[in-house]
């Protein structure tokens, strides 16, 4: 019997040779246990080694390979190619970042983003060592846990049409982190990321499409994080207009 | 400088995905109730304009078309508040110890305070 192939639209673009992006058809071999980044592995090794693109792990955890199957955000080592058979799969760089080449995007914007959102505990004063760690209840860690699970894949970024219309809106993932550290027991910090989040770019700037949480590999559910932190901000707000300084 | 290129958003974006369509028509169901409140506000200026200007109203309001565009008012109306009611869940989260407590003890009050106010609306404009 002749082997089974599939055919992979790529997305190309080499700057400085291609003014505009082109798709280019490969045929690879069709096997039930390869994902879109186990073809595009074959491709680079055994058809064509200029085609660039990013990945590590091949198990879902470093956030790397993402890239657009076929129109929609998906971790390319976990997107099957019997899901997408007979084909043929368009693989794509991840939609709403500029593209540095082939499937590779730039992704600077989102990294001065997190950088802003302050990911990590923040504390007034640190207690001494002596002292002993934080302690933090089951329950307690049940409020942020979900969203300390984001691997920075920026699929959300990429399925989140407003970012794509308004690129200065903070976003998904970074809005969620934010949320992870805020309802921390451990933080102090909801004020120094306060401006961040609640500036017009913040969450107000989210029209609440969902489709972050869809397409999210890990569960988070960013779409979620933001609409809590808008009642968390509301709320906050009734409260600084009813109560006096310090009662709150 | 980077020669990164940025592809360009279309107008039809909003086509490609189904979740993205519910969005829109969610969205777009907004403009049946801002609609319904400027005819509402009409209404309430004739009311206020006297007897003769407030039944040239409910003329009015008696033609097909009327009747056409409030029926589709109010099933963009609750398909609207219907949509929003569901995602409760995703805006407040309720948790017994570490467990969220289920979808349906957010959503449902959301239909039964609407079910009652709408129940006293309708029996106190039908008193007489």
């Amino acid at each position: 019997m002749a082997e089974r192939t599939i055919t992979l639209e790529v997305f190309r673009y080499r700057p400085g040779t291609d003014k505009e992006p082109v798709f280019q058809n490969y045929t690879v071999p069709f096997r039930d246990d390869w994902v879109v980044l186990d073809a595009l592995n074959y491709l680079k090794d055994q058809v064509d080694g200029s085609i660039s693109y990013r990945w590590s792990c091949r198990m879902g955890v470093c956030g790397s390979c993402g890239m657009m199957v076929n129109g929609t955000p998906k971790l390319t080592c976990a997107a099957f190619l019997k899901d997408y058979y007979p084909g043929p799969v368009r693989v794509e760089p991840l939609a709403n970042f500029p593209v540095e080449r082939d499937l590779i995007v730039n992704i600077t914007d989102f990294a001065h983003k997190l950088k802003e959102v302050k990911p990590f505990i923040i504390r007034r004063e640190e207690k001494p060592v002596s002292e002993g760690e934080y302690l933090q209840s089951p329950a307690e860690l049940a409020t942020f846990k979900q969203f300390s699970m984001c691997i920075n894949c920026l699929l959300c970024y990429a399925a989140c049409p407003i970012y794509g219309l308004e690129s200065s809106f903070v976003g998904p993932a970074a809005i969620a982190l934010a949320q992870r550290y805020n309802l921390d027991s451990r933080d102090q910090g909801q004020e120094e990321r306060h401006d961040v989040i609640f500036r017009h770019e913040g969450i107000w700037e989210c029209t609440f499409v969902g489709e972050c949480s869809e397409v999210c590999p890990k569960d988070v559910d960013p779409a979620g994080a933001i609409q809590q932190a808008k009642v968390g901000g509301a709320l906050d707000l009734v409260k600084s207009m009813l109560m006096p300084r310090g009662a709150r | 400088m980077s020669e990164a290129y940025r592809r360009p958003v279309s107008d039809t974006w909003w086509l490609k995905n189904p979740n993205y369509r519910f969005f829109m028509y969610r969205e777009l169901t907004a403009v049946f109730v801002l609609a319904f409140l400027l005819v509402f506000l009409y209404f309430l200026r004739q009311l206020a304009s006297g007897p003769e200007a407030y039944n040239a109203f409910l003329r009015r309001l008696s033609s097909p078309w009327s009747f056409i565009f409030h029926t589709a008012a109010l099933v963009a109306a609750c398909f609207h508040s219907s949509t929003w009611f569901n995602l409760t869940p995703k805006a407040v989260v309720v948790r017994k110890g570490e467990e969220k407590i289920p979808d349906a003890f957010l959503i449902t009050p959301n239909y039964v305070g609407w079910l009652t106010i709408s129940v006293i609306i309708f029996l106190i404009a039908t008193w007489s």
